[in-house]
């Protein structure tokens, strides 16, 4: 095998150009000057004044329970339809189930986006609800596009399951609810851990549908980052950024050590 | 009843089921039933709305837009207009845009590929210790926010930005990158060479190092080797790496607003546009349902034919 300088010089430049706007974001949301690019000494006081705007904080709460609300309905929704699609071979209908989860992973975001509000306003005239746009129409929006990431992650956990401990509760008289409550969700239980993030922050991470079909009041916290970074540099976008990217390498950096200790636990018992 | 005395009755999945079978509905309908509901309703019904919004035209009122269906003295009326299709393909703007949206997350997709694959190939052939440390390295980005990321771009383009910063020092002008088409394919490259590098991972990971011990062992030399062994081998990583960067990125926003200039045409933009700007909802549903036909429709196709393609090989 070739030990070239090759690889290793491109595998650094690489990560040189991931991580060095991350970390100048960072640096500079420490700077005292309002022009985030000329350094001018150290302050914290970009953080006093993000933790003061009651608009972002506001938005951020909000956008915290849409990803919560969203993430849970796309995690039941999805875990049903993965249970369908891997469990029972046969029904009318399976392909274009199949079809149709997988079909929001291509779809461009300003498309779902227009469609759900333009359901939205078609039913609001037809029944009546829902009654204007906002939190509700914003959670049903993620729960629909989140719903086929999960489908995928809990499929695909499902399909490698050993189905002889399901068949074994079944001979010992468990009903089918029973079994999938007391046998099935417990193993692909890491599955749905996984799906659940993957949905909390891919609904956190949301902007264009959200714009969509949100109402007047109920602006996410994308929106407002995204009306108040068009208007130029905002120092305090800098510490939010900050904040989300220590939250982010925090929860990662756990959970590749938990990662690693069941790795080592396993490989111990297996001795 | 099958509640035989070993099934303690007051378990919840006991109350689940008998509620369920009161309504006559078994386990199994309902699980496909509530997926299937709420798919068709929220997925499948809008795209037919948005249908049929894009046959009607654009009007000052509550909708804005004029209805499909009038009844006049008892007689149902519908009126399709077919103006804002002949509007997309007469006016220039909207075939430019599409064929400029696909031109950039073309080129954007093998700029990804060029710089995601020695990336993917040094990790898979890093020391074990290493590679799942270079691993996170690639997906912690992925879980910060995107917006955010594309923001972090903009702080190291713009005028006095870290970059023409850095040149200052040098000596060197100030380079012009902030609202410019190549500063849109560095953010295209920039936010989804994860999504490149991971499934390339995956696959190189897997290569046998005795196929390219063979190849060296029969004189080739090492990029002979690379090209008659480890890229062919390794051609499912790079299609599925690509496809994950092509799709977004042909219906991307955030990047072309907040990187590109105002003659960045790209078609996520224009749609946005004619909705949040012209507010002309006939036509950006218009816009969307070409979108779809001209390129969802073929992805979808394209990604069926690679799975039909994987599952031979198998």
């Amino acid at each position: 095998m070739r030990r070239g300088w090759f690889l290793p010089i491109t595998a650094t430049l690489g990560f040189a150009f991931l991580y060095l706007p991350i970390m100048s974001l960072v640096i500079f949301s420490f700077n005292e000057n309002r022009l985030v690019t000329v350094w001018s000494g150290f302050s914290t006081k970009w953080y006093g004044e993000l933790f003061a705007d009651p608009q972002m904080l506001g938005a951020a709460w909000r956008s915290l329970q849409v990803a919560f609300f969203s993430a849970s309905f796309a995690l039941v929704l999805g875990t049903l339809c993965a249970v369908a699609l891997v469990r029972f071979k046969r029904f009318r209908g399976r392909t274009v189930l199949a079809g149709t989860v997988s079909a929001p992973l291509v779809m461009p975001d300003v498309i779902t986006g227009l469609a759900l509000l333009l359901l939205f306003v078609a039913m609001e005239s037809l029944i009546g609800w829902p009654a204007g746009r906002g939190i509700v129409t914003i959670i049903i929006a993620h729960s629909t596009f989140c719903m086929a990431y999960v489908t995928v992650v809990v499929q695909s956990r499902l399909s490698d399951l050993d189905l002889s401990l399901e068949e074994a509760a079944m001979d010992l008289g468990a009903t089918p609810v029973r079994v999938f409550f007391d046998i099935t969700l417990p193993i692909i239980a890491p599955a749905l851990v996984s799906g659940w993030l993957l949905a909390f922050t891919l609904s956190l991470d949301d902007l264009v549908i959200a714009s969509f079909v949100s109402g007047p009041g109920s602006s996410t916290l994308p929106m407002v980052i995204f009306s108040k970074v068009r208007l130029g540099v905002s120092p305090d976008v800098n510490a939010l950024a900050t904040i989300i990217i220590g939250v982010v390498a925090l929860g990662v950096v756990a959970a590749m050590l938990i990662g690693f200790s069941q790795q080592n636990r396993t490989r111990a018992r297996r001795g | 009843m099958s509640d035989s005395p070993r099934l303690p009755p007051r378990r919840p999945w006991t109350m689940l089921e008998r509620s369920l079978a009161a309504f006559g509905l078994s386990g199994r309908a309902l699980v496909i039933a509530a997926p299937a509901l709420w798919l068709t309703v929220f997925f499948l019904v809008p795209l037919f709305v948005v249908f049929g919004i894009s046959l009607a035209v654009k009007q000052f009122g509550r909708p804005p837009y004029s209805p499909l269906l009038t009844t006049d003295e008892g007689t149902v009326q519908l009126t399709l207009h077919l103006s804002n299709y002949l509007r997309l393909l007469t006016d220039g703007l909207y075939v430019a845009a599409y064929l400029s949206s696909i031109r950039i997350a073309l080129i954007s997709t093998l700029i990804t590929l060029l710089i995601g694959y020695p990336m993917a190939y040094a990790i898979a052939r890093a020391p074990e210790r290493w590679r799942n440390i270079l691993l996170m390295l690639v997906i912690l980005p992925f879980w910060t926010s995107f917006l955010l990321r594309v923001y972090a771009l903009t702080g190291f383009m713009r005028g006095n930005g870290v970059i023409n910063q850095v040149l200052g020092v040098f000596g060197i002008e100030p380079l012009v990158m902030m609202q410019t088409d190549f500063a849109v394919y560095v953010g295209i490259v920039y936010t989804y060479l994860p999504f490149m590098i991971l499934p390339l991972y995956t696959n190189l990971v897997k290569l046998d190092g005795a196929l390219l011990e063979a190849s060296a062992d029969l004189g080739s030399r090492p990029w002979q080797t690379f090209l008659s062994v480890t890229l062919p081998l390794s051609l499912p990583g790079i299609i599925a790496g690509s496809m994950l960067v092509f799709i977004p990125a042909i219906g991307e926003f955030v990047i072309p607003s907040l990187l590109g200039g105002p003659e960045t045409l790209m078609i996520g933009r224009v749609l946005w546009d004619e909705f949040f700007q012209a507010a002309n909802w006939p036509r950006a549903a218009a816009v969307a349902i070409a979108m779809l036909v001209v390129v969802v429709i073929p992805i979808l196709l394209l990604q069926k034919a690679q799975d039909a393609i994987v599952e031979k090989g198998r």
